[in-house]
This record gives C-alpha cells, sequence and structure tokens, in this order.
C-alpha cells in the first residue's frame, strides 16, 4: 500500500499564529490522513516556529494547537522534516522544538521520534522525491 | 438551538454539538445522550471520559480511527475495535461520544 501511494509533502513556512496558515495546514494533514497518503511534513523558515516548546497564545486570545503536533503519529503521520539552517538563523536549536514520536508497527511498537533535523540541500532533496508538494 | 440542564441553558451547533466547550457537564452529558437515544452506563462513560482526556492532551477530537487505535493501546483488544464501539455508539463512535463529551466533530472524520 505504501509504495502504491502517493507522496504527498506539506510545506510550512510561516510562524503559527498571526495567519491561518499553520493550522489550516495541521487541519489539512490530519483529514487527509485518513486516505492513505504518504504523508510528509516540512518545517522551513518561520515554520520551525510552529515546532517550538512552551508556546502560550493567552495574550492574544487564541487557541494553542502545538500540543496537535504530538497527535500526528496517532494518524500515522511520523515524517517531520525540520531545516537546520532555518532553525540557526533563528537562534533555535532542536532542544527548543517539542518532543514527538510515533510508534513503530514494524519494529515491535517502539517509540521512535518523527521529528528529523535535515540541511537545506536535503530539504531539496526530499521535496524533488514527492509527487504532490503542498504550502503554506 | 440549544438543551436544558437544571434551569440553563446550553447552545449548539446544528448537530448538536456544543458552542462552548467549557459549559460541558456531567448532566448535560446525559441530556445530550438522551437526544442520542444512549442510555449511558459505564462503558459509555469510560470512552466518553476517555475522549475528554485525549483533548485536553492534544487539543482535538480524535477521528474515529484514532479513536479505536487508543482505546485498543490502553483498554485492551476487547474494547478497541469496532464491533465494541459500534455497540457503545451505533451512529459513530467518534461523531456520537464526542458530542457527549462536549468536544468539537471530530478532526478527519469523512
Amino acid at each position: 500500500m505504501e509504495n502504491d501511494a502517493k507522496r504527498f509533502l506539506y510545506v510550512n513556512r510561516k510562524a503559527p499564529y498571526g495567519t491561518i496558515y499553520a493550522l489550516e495546514s495541521l487541519e489539512v494533514v490530519l483529514i487527509g490522513a485518513a486516505f492513505e497518503q504518504n504523508v510528509s511534513l516540512a518545517f522551513l523558515d518561520d515554520g520551525v516556529f510552529q515546532l517550538t516548546k512552551g508556546q502560550d497564545t493567552q495574550g492574544i486570545g487564541v487557541k494553542n494547537f502545538s500540543p496537535t503536533y504530538r497527535a500526528l503519529g496517532d494518524y500515522d503521520v511520523n515524517k517531520l522534516y525540520v531545516e537546520k539552517e532555518s532553525l540557526e538563523e533563528r537562534g533555535l536549536s532542536v532542544d527548543d522544538l517539542q518532543e514527538i514520536t510515533y510508534e513503530d508497527e514494524d519494529d515491535d511498537w517502539e517509540e521512535k521520534p518523527s521529528i528529523n533535523i535535515v540541511s537545506r540541500s536535503e530539504m531539496a532533496d526530499i521535496m524533488a522525491n514527492q509527487d504532490v508538494v503542498l504550502s503554506f | 438551538m440549544a438543551y436544558q440542564v437544571n434551569g440553563a441553558t446550553i447552545e449548539h451547533d446544528e448537530e448538536g454539538y456544543i458552542l462552548t466547550l467549557s459549559d460541558w457537564s456531567k448532566e448535560l452529558a446525559d441530556v445530550i445522550a438522551e437526544t442520542e437515544e444512549i442510555d449511558m452506563n459505564e462503558e459509555h462513560w469510560e470512552v466518553v471520559n476517555f475522549l475528554r482526556e485525549y483533548y485536553e492532551e492534544y487539543q482535538i477530537a480524535p477521528a474515529v480511527r484514532v479513536l479505536i487505535k487508543s482505546i485498543k493501546k490502553s483498554l485492551g483488544p476487547e474494547k478497541g475495535n469496532n464491533k465494541y464501539m459500534y455497540e457503545l455508539f451505533p451512529y459513530g463512535p467518534a461523531k456520537q461520544a464526542c458530542k457527549i463529551a462536549g468536544l468539537p466533530k471530530p478532526t478527519g472524520c469523512v
């Protein structure tokens, strides 16, 4: 099934709040996950802020949806690619991101990290390997 | 459109999901269940409570596939299967149980 499924990449490049892009992207991913696609998510530019831990939205009066990224594993979405250069340009490192894991069905349900830090050139290769790229 | 509970009026949308999550109470759950023609027993409550905890942790109401998988993981395979869940909630375990739990319509329900 996995081999026949189309490869979808959702590209996230905007900060989580201030625009609706990040939340819309996440919702489309969760809805699309029902269709047995091969889904990956990319986070680059300000999109890397979507995965930061300790988000607090009380002051801006909107819902903090960052905990929902941790549910992606339940939806069998377990390939989250974060661009290293985008993190560094914003003074962030992998330690600033929340821990997101999935349970590997093929490895006795062992819990494994979903976040992969990749370089800009690796990200280009990942994009080139997709059937469909959706940019948010 | 609204539910009536202990003299209070709780608004809901056209499908019966309440509009304000903090309006929820156990008494309201019983009222919603009644409109869904469900007589709440311990097994129903187990699923409703599970959903409320899931929402608390992840801020989403899970799709039915995800709900059943998660129930299987935490309550065991004799409960985490389609047959058991559809017997409890004949019109869709995620949809009906989320409604009773006072959560939004499940994300990823098709």
